[in-house]
């Protein structure tokens, strides 16, 4: 119905990610004593932003495949 | 830590996104919904990848991962036989040996598969008591929501911005989760509640994988974990030959036939919430690798679900258990007092006195079911804060969510299209199931507001869905694989079965437990080890009942004639050829993968 829905996940990572990735280095590191001192902000936004883009792409290619072989 | 969390901008920010991307999804899919079809079975058209994700997610409420993690702090790894044994082999089973005939049958819903295969009878209980059940567990979904925001105190600021007393935190928490599950529903029906299902898997994974990850940093790696627990925690079968030598109080026959036979192919084969979700796919290939696909990530969850009860266990009291030579059974929490907000697992507490709730032994309750979001406030910074929190409301929305889809289908096809008006143009059955959606909803509120002022309703409720659905998968077995039962059979035994069920519990008591809600309501004939091998021989009993009874009626009553039951009953439907593709596509041998994967992790594990 619609959509693939890779797009809207890949959205909301990307969206997700940039906004931890953001924080994570602007935001800020006096939290960071809970987790461990690891800047987890930084590190998993940067995972969830590859994901996003990886699925966005995914279905992006997956559309262009399918006007070629119109 | 409670009374100190603050959510950060960047909290609320990424909360608030989440809320808007639900409600685009549900406005963008509403232009679709142009057939009662669409509105409540997605028109037969969602891809296996996404129904086999729904269909893990719609089981995955926040009550389940927050439950999961606390079973994990108070049984250890014997938890995972919830996944392992219990859901695994049913999953596979229904996809493999069930779904041809649900799919096939054009069934438009469980109770609707019961009167092609039975009669409208034995329709009509499973339906009333199904559309029952689901508005009843939405309503408890949301309370326990609104209970659980209100315990963390993380909404309180912004009520106390709007000018509005504290008990506000509640009433907010219940009115804007309503209102945003009406809205995306009953925008989007099921195509709806299925891509936030799907969303909401990513989501919890995102939340809880470096969740997981932090506290096993913090505990030492696997190997301080092991040294930080007792033995009987660390095993899921090594201590199964008596209920005395293992945490879950179960010996192995009752854990097998109990859990792993009756309770889980009773509800992944027979409940329509997630039954739904297979239904809704595009092909019957499709539809039968729904549960194969939701198998093979169900496996790993107990990796994020049930690992940070073990956690929070070892984190909080690792001096209580220790060691090889710590006293076994014994809970390694039993010398707790303290309710400090450094505990992981506190106390529970009186929610008007605040005063630390005790068991008749003097021991404080613990609440296990804080395990989850305390974790997540420990470890997590502002920012990740948000990302788990915003995975936990996501669990708890489509808990909600999935149990409306369920109500307002078998709303409109089995009651309203069934016995209150037979013959109408399909424009009238679509505003019905959209009509549905809003006192589904309705109904939801109030019974959370119910609960709430009843407290102990909750548990009278659960135990009543147990008796009914202990039964069930002896009706399914019978109907699906034996042709000569009868629709006055099902019926009987489903009756039989479920008073069964609530006769033996009536009857036997756990050890330690006061008659009445526990139990033991009509007189104690039989004391179990504990509550949970109480349970299962309960559902023991009410399957095999309904069993028997269904089958000496059935043979008394007269058969339909096989033309009748053709793509109903195994042994008069076709059987789909093996269709090509490579071996991960197929359902049976993608079934085979699975069992085996899932026998290596009980033998890890073991």
């Amino acid at each position: 119905m619609g959509i693939d829905l890779r797009y809207p996940i890949g959205v909301l990572f990307v969206v997700f990610g940039l906004l931890l990735v953001l924080y994570g280095l602007f935001g800020g590191t006096a939290d960071d004593s809970r987790s461990l001192g690891i800047n987890i902000n930084l590190w998993w936004g940067l995972i969830m932003l590859l994901f996003g883009a990886v699925m966005f792409f995914a279905a992006y290619r997956k559309r262009q495949g399918r006007i070629g072989e119109k | 830590m409670n009374q100190t969390t603050e959510l950060h901008w960047i909290d609320y920010l990424i909360i608030v996104i989440y809320f808007c991307f639900v409600l685009g999804i549900g406005f963008f899919l509403r232009r679709f919904m142009r057939t009662s079809s669409d509105f409540l079975a997605s028109a037969r058209s969602i891809p296996a990848w996404v129904a086999g994700l729904a269909f893990l997610s719609a089981n995955l409420g926040a009550q389940e991962v927050i439950g999961m993690a606390a079973s994990g702090a108070k049984y250890g790894i014997a938890t995972s036989h919830f996944y392992w044994l219990g859901a695994i082999p049913a999953m596979v089973f229904v996809g493999i040996f069930m779904m041809p005939f649900y799919y096939g049958s054009k069934a438009r819903s469980v109770p609707d598969y019961l009167s092609l295969r039975f009669d409208e009878k034995t329709r009509g209980f499973n339906a009333i008591t199904f559309a029952v059940m689901t508005v009843m567990s939405s309503g408890i979904s949301m309370y326990a929501m609104a209970l659980l925001i209100q315990t963390l105190h993380i909404f309180d600021s912004p009520i106390r911005a709007l000018g509005l007393p504290n008990e506000w935190v509640f009433h907010a928490s219940i009115i804007v989760s309503a209102v945003i599950v009406l809205a995306y529903i009953f925008l989007g029906g099921l195509t709806s509640a299925i891509y936030n299902e799907v969303i909401q898997f990513f989501l919890i994974v995102a939340g809880f994988f470096p969740l997981v990850t932090l506290g096993l940093i913090n505990v030492g790696g696997w190997q301080g974990l092991q040294q930080k627990l007792q033995p009987a925690y660390l095993h899921a079968w090594a201590g199964l030959n008596s209920p005395q030598n293992n945490p879950l109080g179960v010996e192995w026959f009752s854990l097998i036939m109990g859990l792993g036979f009756v309770l889980s192919f009773g509800y992944w084969c027979t409940d329509f919430l997630v039954i739904q979700r297979a239904m809704a796919a595009n092909s019957m290939a499709s539809a039968r690798r729904v549960p194969l696909i939701a198998a093979v990530p169900k496996m790993l969850f107990p990796f994020l679900v049930i690992l940070p009860g073990l956690l929070a266990l070892a984190l909080t009291h690792p001096a209580n258990a220790g060691g090889p030579e710590g006293e076994k059974g014994a809970s390694p929490v039993a010398a707790v007092t303290d309710n400090s907000p450094a505990s992981l697992i506190p106390a529970e507490t009186n929610p008007q006195t605040g005063e630390i709730l005790k068991d008749e032994k003097g021991q404080p309750v613990l609440n296990y079911n804080l395990v989850i979001p305390n974790m997540l406030l420990k470890y997590f910074p502002s920012g990740m804060l948000g990302i788990g929190l915003t995975a936990l409301l996501a669990s708890f929305m489509s808990g909600m969510a999935g149990n409306v889809t369920a109500f307002n289908t078998v709303w409109t096809y089995d009651i309203y299209q069934s016995y209150i008006r037979r013959k109408a143009d399909d424009r009238h059955y679509l505003r019905m199931a959209q009509f549905a959606t809003v006192f589904g909803v309705a109904l939801s509120v109030g019974v959370a507001y119910f609960v709430a002022a009843f407290n102990n309703i909750m548990d009278v409720l659960q135990l009543v869905f147990a008796f009914v659905n202990a039964p069930l998968f002896a009706t399914f077995l019978l109907g699906m694989f034996w042709k000569r039962a009868t629709g006055h059979g099902a019926f009987c035994g489903l009756l039989s079965g479920t008073l069964a069920a609530a006769l033996h519990h009536g009857l036997t008591l756990s050890e330690g437990a006061v008659p009445g809600i526990k139990g033991g309501w009509i007189t104690v004939l039989h004391t179990y080890p504990s509550q949970m091998a109480q349970n299962f021989w309960t559902a023991i009993y009410a399957w095999v009942v309904c069993l028997v009874i269904t089958i000496v009626v059935s043979l008394f009553t007269r058969p339909r004639p096989d033309e009748e039951l053709r793509g109903l009953v195994y042994a008069l439907t076709e059987k789909e050829t093996s269709s090509r593709g490579p071996w991960y596509s197929r359902p049976v041998p993608l079934g085979i993968g699975v069992l085996i994967l899932t026998l290596l992790l009980n033998i890890i594990f073991w």
